[in-house]
C-alpha cells in the first residue's frame, strides 16, 4: 500500500467516525475531545494570535483618536483622559479606561483614498496591481502561524461580518472563511450516516484528481483543496467556537448586542480554539453627511461596547499578551468639515490603534499639525503597519513568498516596523 | 458546389484527430464554404444572407487578430474543446445554464457541417427566449444596480422594475444605443403599476446622494469603460481624466431629483425619478454652475461638459432650467453618439464570454491600462456600432470565433498563456471559470429537469433571489459596494454539499428527477450512470469512471441510494461547477 492510500484511508476513517453518532463511537468521540482541550491548552502558551478590527467605509479618526478642539476642523466632540498617554474622543469612555493596554497610531499617511483600492492595501501592504493579487493579513498570519497547529479543522482565516481581502497568490487555503456574526453556520449537516458520507467524499475525490490531471488550470486543484477544508470543517467540535449564544449572558451583554459586538465575542473564542487571524466588520463609516451625529448616537456606542468588552476579557483571560488587535479602516476622514455636516475621504493623516501580543501599550506614536491636516512627525504606511503587526506575532520580517509567476515578494512589502510600538 | 459537397462529406468522415493547420482550415473554412454553397442554389434570400455573411466576416476578423497574437507571442493554441464542452460552455454562457440530456444529444447527433452556428441561432432566436432573456436579465441587473440593489433598507431601487424594463429591452434586441439612451434620460415612477411607471429610473434612482457622485462614477465605468471615482478627489496619476472631467460630467445630474413617496407609511413605497430646475451652487439658475475643491483648495467651477474618446469636447447650454435644457438628455445624446459606448460594451462582453476582456479590469478602459488586442477592439467595436448596436450580433461573433471553441487544457505550446498568473490574456485556451450563483441555480433547474414547470418571470426571480442573498456581502460604504460569498470558499462548497437546493435537486421523492431516472426500467444501471453524466458534465463517463460507479451500483441495495450518492457527488466535481 503506497503512502497515499494509507494517508486516503487514514482521512476516511477518521471522517467517517466524526460523522457516526455519539452512541457508535462513544469512546472515541470523547478521547477526541479531550486530546483536544489538553492541546488547546499546550498551545495557548505560545501561540499567538491576531484579531483585526475593520470599520469599513473610513473611519473619522479626528473625531476618536486624534482630537483638535479648538480648531476649526475640530467639531464639536472633546477629548478625555486615558489610561494611556493620549486622550481620546468623549464618547468612547470604556475604551479610555483600557488605553493602557492599546497604542495610537496617529502619523499614518497613505495614498489610497477610494474605497476598493484603499481596502486592498490596507488589507495587503501593496497598491492594486491589475498583474498579480497579492495576500492579505489574514492570509499571510494563516499561512505562517497555522502549520504549528495541526489540531486545528476550522480555517486559520476567519471574516466576520464582512469579505475581508482576499489570499491573493498564497491560493484558496489561506482564503477568508465569512461568517455572519449571528455564529449560525449554514448548512453543515449532510443529513446521511458516516459510513456513507465518507464514501461520497471518496467517490468525489477520485473525479476531482482526473480533472485537475487534465491540466486545466489552477480553479480546478483549488476547488479540490477547498472540499478538503470543508470536509474537516463539518466534522468538528471546534465549531462550537462559532456558538456566541453559548456564553454566558452576562459575557453577551457586556460584548453588546450588535453585530460587532457578537463579531468580538466570536473572535475571542475562535482565538482561543487557536485561529491565529479573526477579521471582525464593522461597516457604516462612510459619513460624507451628519458625521457628527453618526459617530455618537451610532457607531461611538457599539464600537466603544464591543472593543473595550474584548479588551478587558482578553487581558482577564491572560490572553491578551498573545492576541494583537489591530484596529482600523482604508483611511480617515477629511479634517474639513464639508457642508453637508459630514467629511469626506482622506488617506494623508490619520490613525490607527493596535495593542496586545508583541505591541507595546499606552503610547501615542506620531502627531499631527493642529488642524489635522498633515503629519508632523515620520510618516507610517500600511506596509509599515503590517510589519509591525507581523512582528508583534513573531513572525519574521525576512520571509519571503514566492509568487505564481516565481517572483519573490518581500513580506508586508517591505514594510519597516513603527519605532517605539513593539515591547 | 460539386467539389465542395464532396469536401464536406471528406470532413464528415475525417477522424477526430487532426492536425494543427487542418484544424484551422476547418474552423475558418468550412462555414465560408458552406456559406458559398448556399449562395449558389438560394441566391433569392439575399436578406438572411446578408446578415450571416456579415456575421461571418466578424468571425474571420476575430480570428485573424487573435493568432496575430499567438504569432507574435510565439504561442501554439490548445486543441479544440470536445463537441460536449463547446455545447455546455454555449448554453451556459448564453442561456445561463447547462444543456439538458435532450439538447446535448440534439446537438451531438446533428450530422451538418454548420451545427455550431445553427445553434447559436438557436440560442439567440425565437426558440431560446425566454433563457437568454433570463440570463441577459441577470447580467444587466448586477451591472446596473448590483447584487443587493433593492434589498437595502428604505432602498430607492425597484428591483422588480428594474428587471421588469431590462427584460422587456433584452427580449425585444432593442439597440444597446437606445438602452443606454433610456437609462440615462429616464424619468418617472420606479415601481411596477404605478401610473407612471418606468423601470428604466431604477438605474440612477438610488444614485443621486451626495450630488450624484455615484450616478457619475457607475454611468462612467459602465457605459464609457472609464473608471472616475479617484478622479473626484484629486487628478488620477495616471489617468488623463483630470479632476475638472469627473465634475464636468457630474453637472450633467445636477437637475435630477429622486422623490421618495411613503403612501401614508414611515418607508418608501416608491420613487419618482425627475428633473428640476438646478439653482447651481451660486443659485444663478441661468448658468448653473457647481464648484470642486482642487488640491490646491481653490474651488474651481465647471458646467456640464464632456471630452470624447477623440478629443473631441462637447458641452451644452449652461441654463439651469428645465425648460431650456434636460441635462440628462442631453448627456444622453452625447453618450449614444460617444466613441467610448461601443468600445466599453465590446470589452464587457468579450469578457463574459472568454473569460477575461482586453483590459482589467473591464471598466478601467484609459489610456493609462492599454488593450491586449487593441486592433481587435477597434474592429469589434466600429462593427459593433455599424450593426446598429445588436448586442445578439456581437455575441453571435464572439460564440462562433475560434479562441471559444478552444479546450480548456494547457497545450504544450501556451503554458504561458495564464491570465492568473497576471499574464495578459492570448485567448489560446478557454480560461476555466467558475458558474455564478444564478448560472448554479439555472443549471440545477434545468440538471433536475425542474425548469419544465415555471412559474412566472416574477415568481422565479424572487424564489432566486431568495436563494441568493444567502450569498451578497454588503461592504458598509456609501458607495453600495458588495461581493459575494459565492466565490469557491467554504460557504459555497457547504451549500453545494448540503444546502437545500441540493438536497432538492438529490432528493428521491416520488415525482422527483432521481425518482424518474432510478426507476425508469428502460435504463439499466450503467445507462442510468451515463444519463446523469450527460445531464451533469455533458459527457459520458470513461471506462474508468464507469467501473467506479459500478461498485457503487453494486453496493447498495435498490438502486436509489447510489443514484442519489452518485448524482451528488456529479453536481460537488469541480469539472461541474467550472465553466471548462
Amino acid at each position: 500500500m503506497g503512502k497515499r492510500n494509507h494517508q486516503q484511508r487514514m482521512t476516511r476513517r477518521h471522517f467517517a467516525e466524526h460523522l457516526l453518532g455519539a452512541a457508535a463511537m462513544a469512546v472515541p468521540a470523547i478521547t477526541f475531545t479531550n486530546a483536544l482541550r489538553a492541546n488547546a491548552a499546550t498551545l495557548k502558551k505560545n501561540e499567538r494570535s491576531a484579531i483585526l478590527l475593520w470599520m469599513s467605509g473610513g473611519p473619522s479618526t479626528i473625531d476618536i483618536w486624534d482630537l483638535k478642539p479648538g480648531s476649526v476642523n475640530g467639531g464639536p466632540f472633546q477629548p478625555i483622559n486615558t489610561t494611556g498617554e493620549g486622550q481620546i474622543c468623549e464618547h468612547m469612555p470604556e475604551t479610555a479606561k483600557l488605553m493602557k493596554h492599546l497604542s495610537i497610531v496617529r502619523s499614518m499617511s497613505t495614498r489610497e483614498a477610494d474605497h476598493n483600492r484603499g481596502r486592498y492595501y490596507m488589507h495587503t501592504g501593496y497598491v492594486p496591481n491589475p498583474t498579480i493579487e497579492h495576500p492579505s493579513y489574514g492570509a499571510v498570519v494563516a499561512r505562517q502561524l497555522a502549520p504549528q497547529r495541526p489540531t486545528l479543522d476550522i480555517p486559520p482565516f476567519v471574516s466576520v461580518g464582512g469579505s475581508s481581502a482576499g489570499p491573493g497568490f498564497l491560493g484558496m487555503s489561506y482564503a477568508p472563511f465569512v461568517v455572519n456574526a449571528n455564529g449560525r453556520i449554514q448548512d453543515l449537516n449532510m443529513g446521511i450516516d458516516g459510513e456513507r458520507a465518507a464514501n461520497r467524499m471518496e467517490l468525489l475525490k477520485s473525479l476531482e484528481d482526473r480533472f485537475i490531471k487534465q491540466d486545466r488550470g489552477i480553479a480546478a486543484s483549488e476547488h479540490a483543496k477547498v472540499l478538503a477544508k470543508t470536509q474537516a470543517l463539518m466534522t468538528s467540535k471546534q465549531m462550537d467556537a462559532f456558538k456566541v449564544q453559548q456564553e454566558p449572558t452576562q459575557v453577551q451583554e457586556r460584548y453588546g448586542n450588535s453585530n460587532f459586538g457578537r463579531g468580538c465575542l466570536m473572535a475571542r473564542r475562535l482565538v482561543e480554539t487557536g485561529v491565529p487571524f479573526v477579521e471582525v466588520d464593522f461597516g457604516g463609516w462612510d459619513t460624507h453627511s451628519n458625521n457628527f451625529d453618526t459617530l455618537q448616537n451610532n457607531r461611538l456606542p457599539q464600537l466603544d461596547q464591543g472593543m473595550s468588552a474584548l479588551v478587558a476579557d482578553l487581558a482577564e483571560r491572560g490572553m491578551l499578551e498573545n492576541t494583537a488587535i489591530i484596529w482600523m479602516g482604508e483611511f480617515g476622514r477629511t479634517p474639513t468639515i464639508n457642508g453637508n455636516t459630514g467629511r469626506d475621504h482622506w488617506a494623508r493623516s490619520w490613525s490607527v490603534v493596535v495593542g496586545g501580543a508583541g505591541f507595546q501599550g499606552g503610547k501615542v506614536i506620531g502627531r499631527t499639525n493642529e488642524d489635522g491636516t498633515a503629519v508632523e512627525t515620520a510618516p507610517y504606511t500600511s506596509e509599515d503597519l503590517m510589519a509591525t503587526t507581523l512582528a508583534s506575532l513573531g513572525i519574521s520580517l525576512d520571509t519571503r513568498f514566492t509568487s505564481r509567476t516565481g517572483r519573490p515578494m518581500k513580506i508586508a512589502n517591505g514594510g519597516k516596523v513603527i519605532k517605539g510600538l513593539l515591547g | 458546389m460539386h467539389v465542395f459537397s464532396r469536401w464536406l462529406l471528406a470532413w464528415r468522415v475525417a477522424p477526430a484527430r487532426t492536425t494543427v493547420w487542418s484544424r484551422v482550415q476547418r474552423s475558418i473554412l468550412v462555414p465560408t464554404l458552406a456559406l458559398v454553397g448556399f449562395l449558389a442554389v438560394a441566391p433569392a434570400q439575399s436578406e438572411e444572407l446578408s446578415d450571416a455573411a456579415h456575421a461571418l466576416e466578424q468571425v474571420a476578423a476575430i480570428n485573424k487578430y487573435i493568432r496575430q497574437g499567438w504569432e507574435d507571442e510565439g504561442i501554439r493554441s490548445s486543441e479544440r474543446a470536445t463537441e460536449g464542452e463547446w455545447c455546455r460552455r454555449v448554453y451556459l454562457d448564453v442561456a445561463g445554464r447547462i444543456p439538458s440530456v435532450k439538447e446535448l444529444d440534439r446537438f451531438l447527433n446533428d450530422r451538418s457541417t454548420d451545427k455550431r452556428r445553427r445553434l447559436v441561432d438557436d440560442l439567440l432566436g425565437s426558440m431560446y427566449l425566454d433563457d437568454y432573456t433570463r440570463n441577459a436579465t441577470t447580467l444587466w441587473t448586477t451591472m446596473l444596480i448590483g447584487r443587493n440593489g433593492g434589498n437595502e433598507r428604505q432602498s430607492l431601487t425597484n428591483r422588480a422594475g428594474m428587471q421588469q424594463y431590462l427584460r422587456e429591452a433584452l427580449r425585444s434586441n432593442r439597440p444597446y444605443d437606445q438602452m443606454a439612451y433610456e437609462l440615462l434620460s429616464a424619468r418617472g415612477n420606479n415601481k411596477p403599476g404605478e401610473s407612471d411607471f418606468n423601470g428604466a429610473v431604477n438605474f440612477l434612482s438610488m444614485k443621486l446622494a451626495e450630488d450624484g457622485v455615484l450616478a457619475t462614477s457607475r454611468t462612467s465605468e459602465i457605459f464609457l469603460g472609464i473608471r472616475v471615482q479617484c478622479t473626484q478627489c484629486h487628478d488620477h496619476p495616471f489617468n488623463n481624466w483630470k479632476q475638472d472631467q469627473f465634475w464636468k460630467l457630474n453637472a450633467f445630474f445636477r437637475q435630477a431629483v429622486a422623490l421618495r413617496r411613503f403612501g401614508g407609511t414611515r418607508n418608501v413605497q416608491n420613487v419618482e425619478l425627475d428633473n428640476q430646475d438646478f439653482g447651481g451652487e451660486g443659485d444663478t439658475p441661468g448658468e448653473a454652475e457647481i464648484y470642486f475643491e482642487p488640491r490646491d483648495r481653490i474651488l474651481t467651477v465647471a458646467y456640464p461638459e464632456f471630452t470624447d474618446f477623440d478629443g473631441t469636447v462637447h458641452s451644452i447650454d449652461r441654463s439651469g432650467y428645465i425648460d431650456e435644457v434636460d441635462r440628462r438628455t442631453e448627456l444622453a445624446k452625447i453618450v449614444v453618439k460617444s466613441g467610448y459606448l461601443p468600445r466599453a460594451m465590446v470589452n464587457r462582453t468579450w469578457a463574459h464570454f472568454l473569460g477575461y476582456g482586453f483590459t482589467k479590469p473591464v471598466d478601467d478602459m484609459g489610456p493609462h491600462n492599454p488593450p491586449s488586442h487593441p486592433e481587435l477592439l477597434d474592429e469589434l467595436s466600429k462593427a459593433f456600432q455599424d450593426s446598429g448596436y445588436d448586442i445578439k450580433q456581437l455575441i453571435r461573433w464572439i460564440v462562433l470565433s475560434e479562441p471559444y471553441a478552444l479546450s480548456s487544457k494547457f497545450a504544450e505550446g501556451n503554458r504561458g498563456d495564464d491570465p492568473t498568473l497576471g499574464e495578459s490574456p492570448m485567448f489560446s485556451r478557454f480560461y476555466l471559470r467558475q458558474m455564478r450563483a444564478e448560472e448554479l441555480y439555472e443549471s440545477l433547474l434545468v440538471a433536475t429537469e425542474a425548469h419544465k414547470t415555471r412559474g412566472t418571470p416574477e415568481k422565479e426571480e424572487a424564489a432566486k433571489q431568495r436563494w441568493l442573498r444567502q450569498f451578497v456581502i454588503a461592504f458598509g460604504t456609501d458607495e453600495n459596494d458588495e461581493t459575494t460569498t459565492f466565490d469557491g470558499t467554504i460557504p459555497q462548497t457547504l451549500m453545494m454539499f448540503n444546502g437545500d437546493l441540493i438536497k432538492k435537486a438529490t432528493s428521491t421523492e416520488k415525482g422527483s428527477f432521481l425518482y424518474r431516472v432510478a426507476t425508469d426500467d428502460r435504463m439499466r444501471g450503467n445507462k442510468k450512470v451515463n444519463y446523469l453524466y450527460k445531464a451533469a458534465l455533458s459527457r459520458l463517463p470513461t471506462s474508468t469512471e464507469r467501473r467506479l460507479m459500478g461498485k457503487v451500483l453494486g453496493s447498495r441495495p435498490g438502486q436509489t441510494d447510489a443514484i442519489r450518492d452518485i448524482w451528488w457527488v456529479l453536481l460537488n466535481t469541480n469539472e461541474f461547477i467550472l465553466n471548462h
